[in-house]
């Protein structure tokens, strides 16, 4: 079975995130850039799923600036067979990567998908969705356990109330979460031997995306600081402020 | 300009979330209607008539909406949205795994997790786990649009909508149910409590998180956890509050061993009493906290316990 995973290029989770002066967007230049998270760990699962012989290929795709190829070398040297680089140095609503995903999907005809729940830049949670409804196929949302079989694939699924597990024909859009596995780090030898690994480059004109202009960035502002700072010395002094200073006791 | 909110329910239990969606409808103006649908859903229709602001509650009862799974619930939410120009739900796991289908079948975008509305077309939502807030404009013929309930007020029940059953059953050929662990925790739900009680990896162990319990029986505070903590094992996934996981804003917060990563202050920094109790008074949440504490939790949450 071939298994499509999604790669985004990211802000690295450390680094504070800073806004532009003139509150167009955040500032991102000369920013420390890694894979998402939550992509990693869609990675993560695809390489487990080859080792237990359930998966024959993986294919890691970006969508993003000429930069993102940096991410899908890290996938190729985690164990990724091939990338495909969709490169757009325009930023895309989730619904236009959806839509270009449905377009290698189509091309690729992957048995199981698995991308990120979500990017840690925009927190939308939505790729993996629209991807299921624009391809026709069953969601398993933001998964902390997988068993693929032959005709299906069982997901158990992080919900508010605890855990749900449903099962899913395939071929199905999984999106995971952060119990699913723990990445591993790739090895130098791997590191040197990904940069002989293809990637299949290509301009977004190239997949006949037919972009909208729905939704649009009015502005960006740095949240209101939060006063915080101040210590009490004792338990008797922090129930007596509860009580009578915050009053919410 | 209308709205269509999708409702949420559990074990036969309308959701308090849709209360706070039923606030956010409002501030954009026009008529309000819900849509509930799943399996025996007559007492939570009956429940969600009784919210303030509610034009009509629409039903779906059929089998194929038992469990509320995505692909159903989509097919049926196209086949009625069209008169609306809104639709909108909560941002819970079930809103998340819903909403952005429907989009997609609609060819339009999503706005996810609102916490401000600007204009009817215009939403606040924060991103970098909130370390930066985005106001985006959505010109598409439907908004769909997922809320951040802890950021609006619930409405009051003292409402009578009228409640009308709709006749369209979809097919699922896609996915099935088969089981669901739900985790029993006792006290309230983290998402509408007063008091939160949330534990981190300075706890050290699953038992010794049950250090958090007699704090939390005496505010009748719900508990909750840091990434660190569920990952380690001590306390289970639903508990999670952070960027990933649940986002709350109880009156009091109370942050046992918890150092503050900005992912996980992404899910509590607008509660509006913080209380940071960290052996390490280097730790970041002393930096938001209103009361910070520096101590050995194993002493203080004992002292804390018997104190109140």
């Amino acid at each position: 079975m071939k298994v499509l995973v999604g790669v985004k290029r990211v802000i690295d989770y450390n680094v504070k995130v800073r806004v532009r002066p003139d509150q167009s967007d955040v500032d991102l230049t000369n920013t420390k850039m890694a894979m998402n998270p939550f992509c990693e760990i869609a990675v993560e699962e695809a390489l487990r799923l080859k080792e237990r012989g359930v998966a024959s290929e993986i294919v890691a795709v970006s969508i993003g600036p000429k930069a993102a190829q940096e991410q899908l070398r890290t996938a190729l040297a985690l164990g990724a067979d091939r990338a495909i680089h969709i490169e757009s140095e325009e930023r895309l609503d989730s619904l236009e990567v959806a839509q270009v995903l449905a377009r290698i999907v189509a091309e690729e005809q992957p048995g199981l998908v698995i991308l990120g729940k979500q990017a840690i830049d925009s927190d939308n949670n939505q790729t993996g969705q629209m991807l299921a409804a624009l391809t026709g196929m069953g969601q398993g949302t933001f998964a902390s356990r997988l068993e693929v079989t032959d005709e299906e694939v069982q997901v158990t699924r992080e919900v508010d109330g605890g855990l749900r597990t449903l099962a899913l024909r395939l071929p199905a859009v999984i999106t995971t979460d952060l119990r699913l596995n723990e990445p591993r780090h790739a090895r130098l030898p791997d590191i040197m031997k990904a940069k002989k690994k293809p990637i299949d480059s290509r301009g977004i004109d190239t997949v006949g995306l037919a972009a909208n202009d729905y939704l649009r960035l009015e502005r960006v502002e740095t949240p209101a600081a939060r006063q915080g700072g101040s210590k009490v010395a004792s338990v008797d002094e922090l129930v007596d402020k509860l009580k009578h200073e915050a009053k919410v006791l | 300009m209308s709205t269509l909110i999708l409702v949420e329910h559990r074990d036969g239990a309308l959701a308090a979330s849709t209360a706070h969606v039923i606030a956010a409808a409002r501030a954009l103006g026009g008529e309000v209607d819900l849509l509930v649908a799943g399996e025996g859903v007559d007492a939570v229709a009956a429940a969600a008539a009784r919210l303030d602001g509610v034009r009509a509650v629409l039903t779906a009862d059929h089998a194929v909406y038992a469990h509320q799974l995505a692909e159903p619930m989509a097919a049926l939410i196209v086949a009625c949205v069209d008169d609306y120009s809104h639709l909108l739900a909560a941002a819970s796991s079930s809103g998340k795994d819903i909403l952005p289908r429907v989009a997609a079948l609609k060819g339009v975008p999503q706005i996810s997790d609102i916490i401000a509305i600007e204009a009817p077309d215009t939403f606040k939502r924060p991103i970098y786990a909130g370390s930066a807030i985005a106001t985006l404009s959505n010109h598409a013929p439907l908004k769909v649009v997922s809320v951040r309930t802890s950021a609006f007020d619930a409405v009051a029940e003292t409402g009578s909508a009228e409640i009308r059953a709709l006749d369209i059953v979809v097919d699922n050929t896609l996915s099935t149910f088969v089981g669901d662990e739900l985790a029993t925790n006792s006290g309230p739900e983290l998402g509408s409590a007063r008091v939160i009680v949330s534990g981190g990896r300075g706890l050290g162990s699953s038992e010794n998180f049950q250090l958090l319990d007699g704090v939390a029986v005496k505010l009748g505070a719900a508990i909750g956890a840091s990434r660190a903590a569920v990952d380690a094992g001590y306390a289970s996934n639903d508990l999670q509050v952070g960027q990933t996981g649940k986002v709350v804003a109880p009156d009091l917060y109370i942050a046992v061993g918890i150092s503050g990563a900005i992912q996980h202050l992404a899910g509590m920094k607008d509660s509006k009493v913080i209380v940071a109790i960290n052996q390490d008074e280097e730790a970041p949440i002393f930096g938001i906290a209103d009361y910070g504490l520096v101590g050995d939790l194993f002493e203080v949450m004992p002292a804390l316990e018997s104190r109140l």
